[in-house]
């Protein structure tokens, strides 16, 4: 156990180190950089920008310093927003989206799971039918898709809820079951799949011929090892939620990161689009990782030498 | 020796005549298919968007690009039949040719990233041991990267626009068809018809490029299905962040983001692309899961 998680420290370390290398590279190939506008700049206030942001500086110091600075988790200034620095914006923008994150990701569990168990144990009638197709429809159509439809219906035609902004709880809900949409989806068909499996086992048979009531058995039996392999997608399913919240975010004028990101990629922010492009790695791949443990900690039956064949 | 120990012997009539031409894995695959009803269907309704992308322009009195200032924001009528936008244009032309856009983003994507990972997966899976170590790591790690904020950061690299999309997609998209390539050239590389061409003389390309690989197809195709709806999603992602193609012209995901604005006066503008967007995607999706059952018998549950 201690060595599988020192390699797969190692690992997420030398990945995290290539997206820092590859995030750096690719916003030092942006052609004109973030002050050339049609206007040219005179010579003294160009020099004195030049060196505020230490533009001058030769490729690999400035590569050394931006590394260095990661590490002190010092992200530097917006390009746009003068006063305001990277850390700023994750700071107040991060709360918000893991709150709409955190809610998602409930909400997923919470509908596609008894959705995908309904779907296994009614199989081939019409609940699961109506099941499965709801979760085809759920996996194809994309969250911001999703959002539109939710708003349309919820917020102008019905006027139940919000149709934006943010703070009090029901302006959660819209957005919320937007990027829970393609997760719950997925779930549906994971525990289902799973499910069927576990159904025709031996262990079930026991447990239903000693008497059990159904519900004793999917609850007590069942589930146990039905959830094991759907929880082993939360990782890939928290990354679809976040960048999902890219365009949820904008699209509901909820003042998160993704929206923080979205407004950067507009403006050119190239500083802003840099430093939350290397907070969503580090997240997102620190939060693989730890799936990865707790699934490897969940299940007994997975061997820890080789990761991968 | 006489000479006739070394004649043919004359013909029979076969004893053993087969009474029905056997089927081929590609009659059997698509009978399949068209058991699947959703597998069906999707194919129908992908038929159906690419007519209405290829031809549906030429009946149509509009062009994309045509604003009239006066006509703006109706409602579908008879004349547009769905809707006219903010600036006059005509919204099911202007669906059209972002039917086509999109459709192209979606199938050049997939091709792309069908060349990059058969050819890299291939030659992983084929030549083993170090190699594919190696060529699997790199793999492995690119995994680990969160693929989107790297489209992302291509296209702000890049610059908007149709070639560009096409760049970051394909540079970031073909990993799982990689892996899936690998797996299955690992899985036959050893196997006695792989043995029969290298005995025959074949060189090692031959055998990976004209045995190997056709033997993959299955997979391939069914992987590069379930691309093409992720590309078009991808497309209209970028789109709607403003990373897509450039005004004028005008893809589902330009269409869904103009169409967002008036969500409360004109929901028509809105609704239009999204639905195109949802099903085109369905269809897609539909089809991939047909394929993967009629093509891969093993897989069926």
């Amino acid at each position: 156990m201690g060595r599988y998680i020192v390699r797969r420290l190692l690992s997420m370390l030398l990945v995290l180190w290539v997206i820092a290398t590859v995030t750096f590279v690719l916003m030092n190939l942006v052609p004109g950089g973030p002050f050339a506008s049609e206007k040219p700049l005179p010579e003294a206030i160009k020099r004195n920008i030049e060196a505020r942001y230490r533009l001058n500086d030769p490729f690999w110091k400035r590569y050394i310093d931006y590394m260095g600075n990661i590490l002190r988790w010092d992200l530097g200034p917006s390009f746009k927003y003068e006063g305001r620095t990277v850390n700023d914006i994750i700071n107040s923008g991060f709360p918000v989206s893991a709150v709409l994150g955190v809610t998602s990701v409930a909400l997923a569990l919470l509908l596609g799971i008894p959705a995908g168990i309904l779907a296994a144990l009614k199989q081939n009638k019409w609940p699961d039918t109506l099941a499965m197709l709801a979760a085809t429809i759920g996996v194809s159509v994309p969250s911001f898709i999703m959002a539109t439809f939710l708003m349309y219906i919820f917020a102008y035609k019905l006027r139940w809820l919000p149709a934006a902004l943010w703070g009090r709880p029901s302006q959660v809900i819209l957005p919320a079951l937007a990027l829970a949409g393609f997760p719950a989806a997925f779930f549906a068909r994971l525990t289902r799949a799973s499910m069927l499996e576990v159904l025709g086992e031996d262990f079930i048979r026991t447990a239903y011929a000693k008497g059990l009531s159904t519900p004793a058995v999917i609850a007590r039996h069942a589930l146990k090892c039905a959830l094991i392999p759907v929880f082993s997608y939360l990782g890939p399913l928290l990354a679809q939620i976040m960048t999902g919240s890219f365009v949820i975010e904008k699209i509901f004028a909820i003042p998160g990161l993704g929206q923080h990101y979205v407004t950067s990629i507009y403006n050119r922010d190239y500083t802003v689009i840099l430093g939350v492009t290397v907070f969503y790695s580090i997240l997102l791949v620190t939060l693989n990782f730890l799936v990865d443990l707790g699934y490897v900690l969940l299940d007994p039956r997975i061997k820890l030498a080789e990761p991968s064949s | 020796m006489q000479e006739e120990l070394f004649l043919p012997l004359p013909k029979e009539d076969a004893p053993e005549r087969m009474v029905r031409p056997s089927t081929t894995y590609w009659q059997d695959a698509w009978r399949r298919l068209r058991e699947n009803r959703g597998a069906t269907v999707g194919l129908v309704v992908i038929a159906l968007i690419c007519l209405f992308a290829i031809v549906g322009p030429y009946f149509s009195p509009y062009s994309y690009s045509d604003q009239s200032l006066i006509r703006a924001n109706r409602p579908p009528s008879k004349a547009n039949w769905l809707g006219t936008d903010n600036l006059g244009r005509d919204i099911a032309t202007r669906l059209m040719y972002g039917a086509r856009i999109s459709l192209a983003i979606g199938v050049f994507a997939s091709l792309i990233n069908l060349t990059i990972g058969v050819v890299y997966g291939g030659i992983a899976g084929f030549f083993g041991g170090q190699v594919d170590n190696v060529m699997m790591r790199v793999v492995d790690i690119l995994y680990g990267i969160p693929s989107l904020l790297y489209i992302i950061l291509l296209m702000v690299v890049l610059g908007p626009g149709f070639g560009n999309i096409l760049i970051a997609i394909g540079l970031t998209e073909w990993l799982s068809m990689a892996r899936i390539v690998r797996g299955q050239i690992l899985a036959m590389r050893g196997q006695d018809f792989a043995l029969a061409a290298r005995c025959l003389g074949a060189s090692r390309w031959r055998i990976l490029f004209r045995h190997l690989i056709p033997n993959s197809v299955g997979p391939i195709i069914v992987t590069a299905t379930l691309t093409i709806p992720q590309a078009i999603f991808l497309e209209a992602f970028l789109s709607f962040i403003g990373l897509g193609v450039s005004a004028p012209m005008a893809s589902w995901g330009v269409l869904a983001s103009d169409g967002l604005a008036g969500i409360r006066s004109y929901p028509w503008q809105l609704l239009a692309p999204a639905f195109a967007i949802s099903i085109t995607m369905l269809a897609f999706n539909f089809l991939g899961d047909g394929l993967r059952d009629a093509l891969d018998p093993r897989l069926r549950s």
